[in-house]
């Protein structure tokens, strides 16, 4: 019997080798940090502080600004030193704070609590006055997710330990290093949704984390570890959830909650169980530096916040010049420009390539050979909604389905004319956001 | 004997078509302005489009049914612009067409300064989402030209240093470049207007001078709106704007700007001719002096 997967897909090589080896380092502390009040989905957090407040390691700076959104803490001890716009890993400039350390780590005041004593509604108040958002990717509210209205039951929690982006290995070294913590996270996440199975997903290309993770869970019969075929994207939400239960989530905007799934990354599952458990919010994440040209790729364990600049240094600079940065992994990632940019919670790599590496194709004209649509895990008509959007035909591209795309890329890395299928898509998806705000 | 029948039935068939082709003209005639085909007549008959509307005979329809603006015809030019006016008993000249203005000096081959090297789709919509555009200035023109494919008339081209100029026998005024340029640097401007402010930079006097490849950023620094005497200039955000409706040409303030951030096309001319002027003036007081000289020496 072959193993799980879903339909579509693609196989770029992982490029993993740089950096699977390399234990997760604790980074020095930076002296500068930037943080982003919108590092999530949902609404951007609204700044509590002004500039010359003095704040300390987990303190509260950016108060959540709504229901979906996620509050933003101090990632170290020091002065607020601007508030203003600065780069996002996202490639936009976007509200920020500054704050300059005093070179000192001062924590606020943790507590340690027995996790199994909490009730579920102290639960979701400590996971959410953590700010703890998804650690994929996209960054949806984790709060948010483990409130599903009453007509939605949850019976599954999948945690996401696919990463199926080339490249990254951040997932890959917590689950081999920081297995323990991945597991208690998962029995709290299911006891705040009351669901009765836990299903760990991860791609078979990582032998040692799923023995790791199934020797670890031998004697816990609600919770399965199952490895996945080896293809992109199969650590997207839906493609995941389709891949291990075989529930198909509903396109349209169709959320998992709607098969009785919640799904959440095997990061997110730590940064859990240590807001329930010392009440510690979530300030430091592990990441990703590799690339061919990085002296010493590393996996990183970094304060939010944290400039590119000061992650690449610590790994040795590159050894020919920089030609492209990207924030996130080569097939969802962005470009961004320049090495100021902060790392958020969301951050799961930053790759540097030369400009052998990051070559630039030109388009040509679509040959209508159907490649794009082979691979679509969602079932789409890629060149489809493109050739609306060129056209500025923005109600074509919505009825062809360009919100359910789910910006992967598979299409755009098969494409034979080298159209950046997905900078299209992308642009649908802002103009028709705009319009539906209007 | 055939050929009496024959002729006696189509006759007969002929008169009976004939009888009802005149009874269904006289019952289903519709009144049409004589003024529409006199137009129409007019018209050079391409049916290019240019007017925005499907044809010649849709866009007399138009002038004659809607009051359309009767100047929008653009290969017909003056002569029948000046005909329809006639017809129409109504003034108008060509003049008063409106053609498109680009509001930036910058983004060309080598004169923009550039914060990345932008990689993307080749579409100015998709680069200025991207950390605010590649270009150092988040006002000015990203060179993608969104703005000459949107063109259906073949009036921008890009000129030897790649900038965008504007073709003003060919702008027709529809205002599609306009709607394309996401940082809305192309505006419908009156063709008699002739002096513009060319920058939309809201960055302070420094910043504006700084990052503007080309050197001609508006810095707000006053000067035009005390020149001008009309009352014409208004400096908000550190940048000034023209009210076109005030403005009569004269260039005073192009004469002024520091930056050249006003274009007056007639502005070298002035300046010649006021050199001539000078030189002119200094020869006479030459001369008188040496008359002077003479005379005083007699």
């Amino acid at each position: 019997m072959g193993l799980k997967t879903f339909p579509g897909g693609i196989h770029p090589h992982h490029s993993k080798k740089y950096s699977e080896n390399a234990s997760i380092e604790e980074m020095t502390l930076p002296k500068k940090v930037v943080i982003p009040l919108s590092q999530h989905i949902g609404a951007p957090a609204k700044p509590i502080v002004k500039v010359g407040d003095e704040v300390l390691v987990g303190q509260k700076i950016a108060e959540a600004g709504g229901f979906v959104s996620i509050s933003m803490h101090s990632s170290i001890s020091g002065k607020v030193s601007k508030i203003g716009k600065f780069h996002h890993p996202a490639g936009t400039m976007a509200d920020a704070i500054e704050i300059t350390g005093d070179g000192e780590d001062n924590w606020i005041e943790l507590v340690d609590d027995s996790v199994e004593d909490l009730s579920i509604e102290e639960l979701k108040k400590r996971i959410s006055e953590a700010g703890v958002c998804g650690m994929g990717g996209a960054g949806f509210p984790t709060h948010v997710k483990l409130s599903p209205p009453a007509e939605n039951p949850i019976d599954t929690v999948i945690l996401n330990g696919v990463e199926c982006e080339p490249y990254l290995t951040a997932d890959y070294r917590i689950m081999l290093e920081n297995a323990e913590e991945i597991i208690a996270g998962l029995k709290l996440l299911m006891s705040a949704v009351n669901a009765s199975k836990g299903i760990i997903g991860v791609e078979a290309n990582k032998p040692k984390a799923i023995n790791h993770l199934k020797e670890l869970t031998k004697n816990e019969p609600n919770i399965k570890v199952v490895g996945l075929k080896v293809k992109y994207p199969q650590g997207a939400e839906k493609q995941l959830i389709y891949a291990a239960t075989k529930c198909k989530v509903p396109n349209k905007g169709g959320l998992p909650m709607a098969v009785g799934v919640v799904v959440q990354n095997v990061a997110t599952a730590i940064a859990v169980y240590e807001a329930a458990r010392y009440k510690k919010p979530l300030v430091e994440r592990v990441i990703t530096i590799s690339g061919k040209i990085v002296k010493d790729p590393k996996n990183i364990k970094a304060r939010v916040g944290t400039f590119y600049q000061d992650l690449l240094e610590y790994c040795g600079g590159t050894s020919s010049e920089i030609a492209k940065v990207i924030s996130g992994g080569p097939m969802m990632g962005f470009a961004v420009p320049t090495l100021e940019t902060p790392m958020t919670k969301t951050s799961s790599g930053v790759l540097l390539f030369d400009s052998k590496e990051a070559h630039k194709d030109d388009e040509n004209t679509c040959l209508r050979c159907g490649r794009c649509v082979d691979v679509c895990p969602m079932n789409l008509v890629p060149s489809l909604i493109v050739n609306d959007v060129k056209y500025d035909d923005f109600d074509g591209a919505l009825k062809y389905g360009a919100l359910d795309c789910v910006k992967c890329g598979s299409c755009a890395y098969v494409c034979p004319s080298h159209i950046k299928l997905i900078q299209w898509i992308d642009i649908a998806k802002i103009k028709i956001a705009e319009k539906n705000r209007k | 004997m055939i050929i009496l029948y024959s002729v006696a039935t189509l006759g007969a068939l002929g008169l009976i078509y004939g009888l009802v082709l005149a009874f269904a003209s006289k019952k289903f005639h519709v009144e049409i302005d004589p003024k529409i085909e006199k137009i129409i007549e007019e018209l050079p008959g391409a049916n290019c489009g240019a007017c925005g509307l499907a044809g010649c005979a849709a866009y007399a329809e138009a002038i004659v049914l809607h009051g359309e603006d009767i100047t929008l015809c653009a290969p017909g030019g003056d002569s029948v612009i000046k005909e329809i006016a006639s017809i129409m008993g109504i003034e108008a000249s060509s003049a008063d067409r409106k053609i498109a203005v680009i509001y930036c000096q910058s983004g060309g081959k080598d004169n923009t300064n550039l914060r990345y090297n932008y990689q993307g789709i080749s579409t100015c919509k998709a680069a200025v989402m991207v950390a605010n555009g590649p270009n150092i200035c988040n006002y000015g023109c990203v060179s993608l030209n969104d703005c000459i494919a949107a063109c259906k008339f073949d009036a921008l081209h890009l000129d030897d240093n790649g900038m965008r100029v504007v073709d003003k026998d060919k702008c027709t005024g529809c205002g599609a470049c306009g709607k394309v340029c996401p940082r809305a640097l192309i505006e419908m401007v009156s063709k008699k207007k002739r002096v513009h402010i060319l920058c939309k930079s809201l960055d302070k006097g420094a910043d504006a001078r700084k990052f503007c490849g080309n050197k001609t950023a508006c810095i707000g620094c006053m000067l035009c709106v005390k020149k001008c005497k009309f009352d014409a200039i208004r400096v908000e955000n550190n940048l000034a704007t023209i009210d076109y409706e005030k403005c009569v040409n004269c260039g005073m303030c192009a004469d002024v700007c520091p930056t050249s951030a006003i274009f007056d096309p007639l502005k070298e001319v002035r300046a010649k001719k006021r050199e001539e002027a000078k030189k002119k003036a200094a020869a006479a007081m030459k001369a008188m002096a040496e008359n002077k000289a003479t005379e005083e020496n007699k």
